[in-house]
């Protein structure tokens, strides 16, 4: 087997097991790693399809497709970057929102009185990771 | 140089896909986020030495830069953030099991295609290799994202550029003149602190190196750029200095200045050179020096910006989901 073969078939097995990670994935971040992973396959597959044609060509890997992977690599990080900075953002809001309904449930029992107790919470919600 | 007998790199070959992908599966069915973080980051450490056997030195040092380096910060500061809370029971056996041949089976058909390639293989060695010598650049790969494919290369650092607006349109209104606080966790040990001493005198001169002989050589503005970003990563979490607030205008100007100036360049070139991101023959090599020089500049200061997180304010940093108990208790 040649070493395009080998991590040809590498990537299309990376493919699978990161289609399954990003279905079943316990948690948001397990599924984001998993949509990485696929991604990392469908570049070794790329690669070795660089190294097919920079094999016919007389060197060791095709220029063209390197750079095109090269590239996304970098659009591929500042995706994940963003997707991060989504998931945490996500997370203060229902902490803010359990901690709001909590407060709520405390200070609706004594009937009146519960405006005060409300008000800071959907304020602190905006803040990207958690009250300010 | 002394010749030393190496055994034939060849052999690495499948103990090495088959670490690849071993370590991706357990990093999938594992239990602890934190645990499957640190696998990935092995994980793209593995794959660059994969790119290497694959002839692509410069796609290997993205992926170790990129996928090793700067993700490991990325998602471990996320997981120390977010916990390690499920958020999706798994399925029944049978929809497991079912889920997975559906996986094998996208595989397998991925792999029939991989051993199923035409040969021979169609190549643009050969285009690239008639060309190059016109824009002065040894290394036929940077030739690519500087002149051949330069409209990839453009977007691409827009796109960069505009993750970093989208990243801090997520922080808080009020939050809006403060510093960007994702790698804010407490009190640094004394042996990061010495690191990030140590250590950046030597990556700048690396990211830089990588940038200038990426001319000749594998390198160039984004894996340069990468090693600069995580320099300033290291110091940040040490605390020996700080991200800039996002209204700061050099900091801005930093992460404009590569696109604008390979944006402008490419513009002048429909005058003198006859076609958008032409380059004059006079000019070829100055020229794109100006713009590599930019552009790592840009792909840094973008890159670390974007691990940085948005601006946030200084009192929200019990950041676990066990510290909602105690803010619900002081509201």
């Amino acid at each position: 087997m040649t070493e395009a073969q080998i991590y040809g078939i590498c990537g299309a097995g990376l493919v699978g097991i990161g289609l399954y990670g990003a279905i079943l994935g316990r948690s948001a971040l397990r599924r984001l790693l998993a949509f990485n992973l696929m991604g990392s396959g469908v570049f070794l597959v790329f690669g070795a399809i660089a190294r097919r044609g920079g094999i016919v060509g007389g060197t060791l890997s095709d220029p063209v497709p390197q750079a095109l992977v090269i590239t996304g690599l970098v659009v591929a990080f500042a995706a994940t970057a963003l997707a991060v900075a989504l998931l945490i953002r996500l997370a203060a809001v229902e902490r803010d929102e359990a901690s709001a309904e909590a407060d709520s449930e405390a200070t609706d029992s004594p009937a009146a009185g519960a405006a005060p107790a409300r008000g800071p919470a959907p304020g602190a919600g905006h803040a990207w990771d958690g009250r300010g | 140089m002394p010749e030393i007998p190496l055994p034939d790199p060849r052999w690495a070959d499948l103990p090495l896909a088959f670490a690849v992908l071993g370590l991706a599966l357990w990093l999938t069915l594992t239990r602890g986020d934190r645990a499957a973080v640190i696998g990935f980051t092995g994980y793209g450490l593995l794959v660059a030495v994969a790119w290497v056997r694959l002839g692509s030195v410069d796609v290997a040092l993205t992926e170790a830069a990129l996928g090793g380096g700067l993700m490991g910060v990325l998602l471990l500061t996320a997981v120390a953030r977010l916990g390690s809370d499920i958020d999706q029971p798994r399925p029944s056996l049978p929809g497991d099991l079912l889920i997975g041949l559906l996986c094998l089976g996208v595989a397998a058909g991925l792999a029939a295609v991989v051993l199923g390639l035409p040969s021979p293989a169609p190549s643009l060695v050969a285009a690239v290799e008639d060309h190059q010598a016109a824009i002065e650049l040894g290394n036929p790969v940077a030739a690519v994202l500087i002149a051949f494919r330069a409209v990839d290369t453009l977007l691409e650092s827009v796109v960069l550029a505009l993750a970093v607006i989208v990243l801090w349109s997520f922080g808080a209104d009020r939050a809006w003149e403060a510093r960007p606080r994702a790698l804010d966790f407490g009190e640094p040990s004394p042996a990061l602190v010495l690191l990030a001493r140590l250590l950046p005198p030597v990556g700048l001169i690396v990211g830089v190196h990588l940038f200038w002989t990426g001319a000749d050589h594998p390198g160039g503005p984004f894996q340069g750029g990468a090693v600069l970003a995580a320099m300033a990563l290291l110091v940040w979490l040490a605390r020996l200095g700080r991200p800039p607030p996002v209204t700061d205008g050099f900091t801005r100007l930093g992460i404009v200045v590569g696109p604008l100036m390979f944006l402008l360049i490419g513009l002048a070139g429909v005058v003198l050179a006859g076609a958008f991101l032409g380059y004059p023959d006079a000019f070829t090599k100055p020229l794109i020096l100006l713009i590599e020089a930019a552009k790592t500049l840009s792909v840094a200061v973008a890159l670390a910006l974007l691990v940085a997180g948005p601006p946030a304010l200084s009192g929200a940093l019990s950041m676990r989901r066990t510290g909602s108990t105690e803010t619900g208790a002081k509201a």
